[in-house]
């Protein structure tokens, strides 16, 4: 294990009590949604904010040990922000050399291996240039040189590709794949894109209101959630009940039919497109058919999302020709049917 | 950055105005009238004692009368000791303009107010506070008398460590304000590639408020320069003094135009 953490820290309305290990070579993900305390967490990380208590080592060294703190500027991290900060009085080589300069290295020394970073993350020819000219996707990637020029230990992104357009984001995302690859010390990628935990983690921490809510591969946090937050990243249905045998008693009423025994408190998850709506009770082979209204309706592609109320609250997706088809309306009383082996069922 | 904002809000705000009058044109910009008439009262006020100096000024003397040798010993004296009361403002009050933006040492607000007392005291208030405790029986004075042999009073030391009273407070606003403004991530930044706070004062912080630091160094400089000469020669030879305020109005103007257009973007038209 070369980054291990626990830090616990009150600020304002923030109460922060997180573990992180990160091994050698891993890249995990914070995922949490804004004002859980994500970028604190890595604030203390990088030295810049000393917690109440806990501590953090990497590679058996104290960098936070109650009176014990190494400073941000002695510990070999680097940083990636949101928002790129290249220094604007700088060139972008300049930029990239910093962190060789304030290391004692000399001037033509850090130079030269700023040109060969800044020419790895493809900015051959751009380094005389300001900040100011670049774009974002550029100014993203310098800022990326610059962190890993060091040579870190551990490497922290906050939010990396968030300020970036669409487009550029799925190419910066693909790029940054390819050097966390690379990378042999411990990557800290803090964000609130699903996607891009998905993406680039080995594994995903979920943090909310301050706590670990979960944390798994990105396969597992995706298919079996455990809070509703998750759920709704991962475009699941989240049920909590206890299991009965080849049924589930839900903790809000009704009763879900499962393939599988199950007992003892339960999750139950259930996809959207396993979801089929009808206008009346269908007689058929689908074990769960429940009776619903429909609260809301979203376009989602070729698909309409339906949220669906009831003794089991659901999310539906069906085609737009259906919605139109089957003249569904916010407000509507429909039925909805799920065949009982499309519903995943693990332990609470 | 805020030339930058101006450059980018304009063109939309002038094709919808555009767009706008295009059924019925506007000829006025449109300033309300009861804020119309005090404003150009207020610049009536402050301008017209300008104006008195260029009527009034001896227009055919001016030559002889900058040429006067007690004028250049006069004027030489002011530029040397406004330029040593710069260089003490800018040594000693970035430091303190940092503590005020950056530590979270308690008893900031007192010192902030003790700083900038000068900025509001009046001048005469001033030079007596100055002279109690640098007179030659003041509290310092006395001290530096007895065990130097070193008299303040008269000398062209009292000059700069007047001006240097007046002009610090200024440069400690201006700065503060610079470096509070100032993206503070940007020395996080600097931290987290191994610069300690005092490299990344020198490496960031400063390059990033030097313009402010600058115009607010040069400006009182600058315009502190000749009023000494001004009162000097007002004694002997009044009319040596309005060619030399005239020379200190031009001096003034073009310091507000020059510098603070160019080295502080944000106030430029």
């Amino acid at each position: 294990m070369s980054v291990e953490a626990t830090v616990a820290l009150r600020r304002g309305t923030l109460d922060l009590a997180v573990d992180l290990q990160v091994g050698d070579g891993e890249v995990v993900a914070v995922l949490g949604p804004n004002g859980a305390g994500k970028s604190t967490l890595l604030r203390v990380l990088a030295g810049l904010l000393r917690p109440d208590a806990g501590r953090v080592t990497v590679d058996g060294a104290a960098w936070d040990d109650g009176a014990a703190h190494v400073p941000a500027h002695r510990r070999p991290l680097g940083v990636v922000f949101q928002d790129a900060l290249l220094f604007p009085h700088l060139t972008v080589a300049d930029n990239v050399a910093f962190g060789l300069r304030t290391r004692g290295i000399r001037r033509p020394a850090a130079r030269a291996t700023a040109g060969a970073w800044l020419a790895r993350v493809g900015l051959d020819g751009l380094g005389g240039r300001r900040p100011g000219e670049l774009s974002g996707g550029q100014a993203q990637r310098a800022a990326l040189a610059r962190a890993l020029v060091g040579d870190p230990a551990v490497l922290l992104l906050d939010e990396p590709l968030t300020a970036l357009d669409a487009r550029t984001r799925l190419i910066v995302r693909a790029e940054l794949r390819r050097h966390l690859a690379e990378f042999e010390g411990s990557t800290v990628l803090v964000t609130h894109d699903p996607v891009d935990a998905m993406a680039l983690a080995d594994r995903v921490v979920v943090v909310e209101h301050g706590r670990v809510a979960q944390a798994g591969t990105p396969a597992e946090v995706n298919s079996r959630p455990r809070t509703d937050y998750v759920a709704r990243l991962a475009g699941l249905s989240l049920l909590s009940g206890v299991g009965e045998g080849r049924s589930i008693r839900l903790d809000a009423g009704g009763v879900v039919a499962v393939a599988e025994e199950a007992s003892g408190p339960v999750f139950a998850a259930v996809r959207p497109e396993s979801v089929a709506l009808y206008l009346s009770r269908p007689d058929g082979s689908p074990r769960n058919v429940w009776p619903a209204r429909l609260v809301g309706a979203t376009p989602h592609g070729a698909t309409v999302r339906c949220e669906l109320a009831g003794a089991v609250p659901l999310v539906a997706d069906v085609t737009a020709t259906a919605f139109a088809e089957l003249g569904l309306a916010p407000g509507s009383d429909v039925w909805a049917t799920v065949k009982a082996s499309e519903v995943a069922v693990y332990a609470r | 950055m805020g030339r930058d904002l101006l450059i980018r809000v304009t063109p939309p705000a002038v094709e919808r105005s555009a767009a706008r009058s295009r059924g019925r044109p506007r000829s006025e910009p449109g300033i309300p009238a009861p804020l119309l008439f005090p404003a150009v009262l207020g610049v009536l006020f402050l301008v017209l004692p300008l104006i008195g100096l260029v009527i009034r000024a001896p227009w055919s003397a001016i030559g002889p009368a900058l040429a006067e040798p007690q004028v250049g010993q006069a004027l030489r004296l002011s530029l040397v000791s406004a330029t040593l009361a710069t260089l003490v403002s800018v040594v000693l009050g970035v430091p303190i303009a940092w503590v005020l933006a950056r530590s979270t040492a308690r008893g900031r607000t007192l010192l902030r107010a003790l700083v900038t007392v000068p900025l509001v005291l009046p001048p005469v208030v001033g030079g007596v506070a100055l002279f109690l405790v640098l007179g030659r029986q003041g509290i310092v004075g006395r001290w530096l008398n007895e065990s130097f042999g070193v008299t303040i009073p008269f000398t062209t030391a009292a000059v700069v460590i007047a001006e240097t009273f007046v002009a610090m407070p200024f440069l400690v606003i201006s700065v503060e304000g610079a470096l509070r403004a100032a993206d503070a991530r940007f020395e996080d930044v600097a931290a987290t590639l191994g610069a300690d706070r005092w490299t990344t004062f020198r490496r960031v912080t400063l390059p990033l408020v030097g313009a402010t630091i600058t115009f607010a160094g040069n400006f009182p400089g600058t315009t502190q320069t000749m009023p000494l000469a001004v009162y000097l020669a007002l004694q002997r030879d009044p009319e040596a003094a309005i060619v030399l305020s005239l020379v200190l109005l031009a001096v003034s103007l073009a310091t507000l135009l020059l510098l603070r257009g160019r080295w502080l973007g944000r106030t430029a038209p």
